[in-house]
């Protein structure tokens, strides 16, 4: 599905990811954790194609394809899908309306017609019952005024809606209480196929409680210090990331 | 960031201008320039009676004592009226009036506008009066519309047949002492739309305008006037393109609209002549004077324009509400780009007793777009409790462009309560990649989130031109982003 090789990059000449490679198969969840200001987004963005993070060595290939020379909205339409830290308000802008230009959009890059208005709105009406998101969010400009937990719900909706073979959530769990935690990990659970896969990007361990991970990493400082199963998570739980700023001052890590 | 920013606004701001070619047709032109015997010339090609020989020669004398005026926020080089044509006009075929009549080229312009002549299928609920250069060609659905005695021709017929309406009331609303470039059109104007909607009578269909600038180095002076008598109602609309060309031209019209007792008047603009190409150079000088007098009781007159054309706009559709319980209203999106100016806005004169007016103005400006809101609402001493509200918004795209608001406020009637609300936004590179991310192209996305912030003024079109606009206004962003 995806194989990262040796990626790094800066942002304005400060070199942030230091080397990371990842392989991502399918119907997997990985999952990345690591203390604030290791990269972890930054490696969300390169994925997702943001253009001010540049690249200085190292390959990404997402479906056999070469995915750096990828534009991002073709990523998009390729089944990738980030959910956003920071989800951005669009005002003016009817989630209805943007949502129907994302799903069109997907759906003539396969080859396929429009969405009527009727067959678009019963999506819209399931995928909101999946994810068991409030339905007058719908009706609102695109997280205008949403609180921090249902702009999060909302990065799952879409998620939903568009149904991506790679999802990247980034932080999704945080600032989330333990209900719309639930909610998100439910989400992702009930879209868990054996083709599809996720990466998800976590600071804490307790969203790990409800999305079991295959693969957990610990990226610490741009490059990928630790890789194990889930219990890894665990350990960290315990005993904190000083644990393994320790181990690697110590030079033991493998 | 700052360079992926510009980039991507130097990509969307250089959308191509979809209406810029030019048809061959056989002109009848007169030599360029103004004088005294152009206006004399004017008038005899239209076999006009004396008394509006009389009206072109008193305003074109009093125009020579005027000054273009300086106080809009506007650059604008020097024109000189010695090098513009002042009439144009396709030849006459020999049975004018009949479709089969019309110079196929001409009909073929039209229908590359996707404005039909013939009374048919598409548009049916809209008669169309079409106006290229000088004089108007074609208007349909005149016949139906009679029936219900509603007067829908051209100008110059409404001369000929009608000329106690026209005399009543031409001048009325904008005095032919005006201003600069409405005391020029008062002199020289060519043709335009003529409405009359008698007592009790609802407009069953659009009516609409077409303007077409056609011919090199000519000016376009139309004007329209257009009465709603009491209890009526009429929707109207008029949409205007122009060839691409090097040279500016200059368009002064003269809309006038007057509403007696009851009567309601939506009057709705699809500005998109020519806006110059993305140096600046070429594009339509819009100096357009619109007024609108609600002059009975309870009457109401919308202007609603999209304003996208035009590589300098300055245009105040203004209401003058002088019945009582008179409401005014004024929406407005324009859009600049590329090296576009726009100074526009309108004026609310509140002169009777419990008079209504609402301002919503929306500018967007991209490239090197310059975009400025002027308004004033003006409070007599005599209208006790007036009423306005204004809200002025500025959307900027990219860092190059600007966004100006000059509202004035004349207030002499202490319990007239009036309110302003202004705010500028940008569209953000987070907001583009945002919709990127989903699958939506950058120039979808700007589509998307300016129609959005346009979407309160187009929600105002007659729902047929609602969607046209809102392709407009993507089309003359386009580039803007990319
Ligand atoms: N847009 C940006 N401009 C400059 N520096 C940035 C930007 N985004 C992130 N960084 C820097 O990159 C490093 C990694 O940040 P980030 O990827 O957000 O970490 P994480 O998501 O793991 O908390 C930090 O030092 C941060 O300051
Ligand atoms: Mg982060």
């Amino acid at each position: 599905m995806l194989i990262i090789n040796n990626l790094k990059a800066s942002i304005g000449g400060k070199s942030i990811l230091k080397g990371i490679s990842l392989n991502v198969k399918p119907g997997e969840i990985h999952a990345i954790m690591g203390p604030n200001g290791s990269g972890k987004s930054t490696l969300a963005a390169v994925l997702a194609g943001r253009e001010f993070v540049e690249i200085t060595e190292g390959t990404v290939t997402y479906l056999g394809k070469n995915l750096l020379e990828m534009a991002p909205e073709d990523r998009a339409k390729e089944g990738i899908f980030l959910g956003f830290q920071y989800p951005i308000e669009i005002p003016g802008v009817s989630m209805v309306n943007f949502m129907k230009t994302a799903v069109n959009e997907h759906r003539k890059h396969k080859g396929l017609d429009p969405l009527s208005a009727s067959d678009f709105l019963k999506l819209m009406r399931d995928k909101k019952e999946l994810v068991e998101i409030d339905s007058k969010l719908a009706n609102r400009s695109v997280n205008e005024g949403f609180s921090g937990g249902e702009k999060k719900k909302n990065e799952i909706f879409q998620m939903a809606m568009l149904e991506p073979k790679l999802a990247i959530l980034d932080e999704t769990d945080s600032g989330l209480d333990i209900d719309a935690l639930r909610i998100v990990a439910n989400g992702v659970n009930k879209l868990k196929r054996p083709d599809n896969s996720f990466i998800v990007i976590t600071h804490y361990q307790r969203l790990l409680d409800y999305i079991v991970p295959d693969v957990v990493h610990v990226l610490y400082d741009g490059r990928i210090v630790k890789t194990a199963g889930k219990e890894l998570a665990l350990e960290l739980e315990e005993k904190g990331y000083d644990w393994i700023k320790k181990e690697i001052e110590n030079n033991v890590v493998s | 960031m700052e360079k992926d920013q510009d980039k991507i606004l130097s990509d969307v701001t250089t959308g191509e201008y979809k209406y810029g070619f030019y048809s061959d047709i056989e002109m009848d032109r007169i030599p360029k320039g103004l004088s005294e015997e152009v206006v004399r010339i004017i008038s005899a090609k239209k076999n006009e009676p004396q008394w509006l020989l009389d009206f072109r020669l008193k305003s074109y004398r009093h125009w020579l004592t005027m000054k273009m005026p300086t106080w809009p926020n506007l650059k604008i080089a020097p024109i000189n009226y010695q090098e513009i044509i002042f009439y144009a006009a396709p030849k006459e075929r020999k049975n004018p009036g009949s479709i089969d009549d019309i110079d196929p080229e001409l009909k073929r312009t039209f229908d590359k506008l996707g404005i039909p002549l013939q009374e048919q299928k598409h548009l049916a609920g809209v008669a169309v009066d079409a106006v290229i250069d000088s004089v108007s060609v074609k208007t349909t659905f005149k016949e139906t519309l009679a029936e219900m005695g509603i007067i829908f021709c051209s100008f110059s017929d409404a001369v000929k047949e009608y000329p106690d309406l026209v005399k009543r009331y031409m001048g009325s609303v904008v005095p032919y002492t005006d201003n600069f470039f409405a005391t020029l059109n008062s002199a020289v104007f060519s043709d335009g739309s003529f409405c009359y909607i008698p007592k009790g009578v609802r407009c069953p269909m659009e009516l609409s305008t077409y303007f077409r600038i056609n011919s090199a180095n000519t000016g376009q002076f139309e004007r329209t006037l257009l009465i709603a008598d009491e209890e009526s109602y009429v929707s109207y609309l008029e949409g205007c393109t122009a060839p691409s060309r090097d040279e500016n031209q200059l368009h002064a019209a003269i809309v006038e609209i007057v509403a007696e007792k009851n009567a309601e008047v939506k009057y709705s603009t699809v500005q998109n002549w020519y806006p110059g190409d993305k140096e600046g150079r070429g594009g339509v000088f819009n100096f357009v004077t619109k007024r609108g007098m609600c002059k009975g009781e309870s009457s109401k007159i919308s202007w609603t324009q999209i304003e996208t054309g035009s590589a300098i706009t300055w245009k105040y559709p203004s209401c003058i509400l002088r019945g009582d319980n008179s409401t005014g209203e004024f929406y407005s999106v324009a859009v600049t780009n590329n090296y576009q100016q726009a100074d526009t806005g309108t004026k609310m004169t509140h002169i009777g007793k419990n008079t209504k007016s609402t301002i919503v103005s929306k500018g967007i400006s991209a490239g090197h777009g310059q975009n400025s809101y002027r308004g004033l609402v003006k409070v007599l001493k005599n209208a006790s409790n007036a009423r306005n509200y204004s809200q002025c918004d500025s959307l900027l795209l990219g860092d190059k462009c600007g966004a100006h608001t000059f509202p004035y406020l004349e207030v002499d009637n202490s319990t007239a309560i009036v309110e302003h609300e202004a705010t500028t936004s940008k569209i953000g590179e987070d907001q583009i990649f945002y919709c990127n991310q989903r699958g939506i192209s950058t120039e979808d996305a700007i589509g998307l989130i300016v129609n959005g912030y346009a979407r309160e003024v187009i929600n105002k079109l007659p729902m047929e031109f609602a969607v046209e606009a809102q392709k407009l206004l993507q089309i003359s962003l386009e580039g803007s982003v990319g």
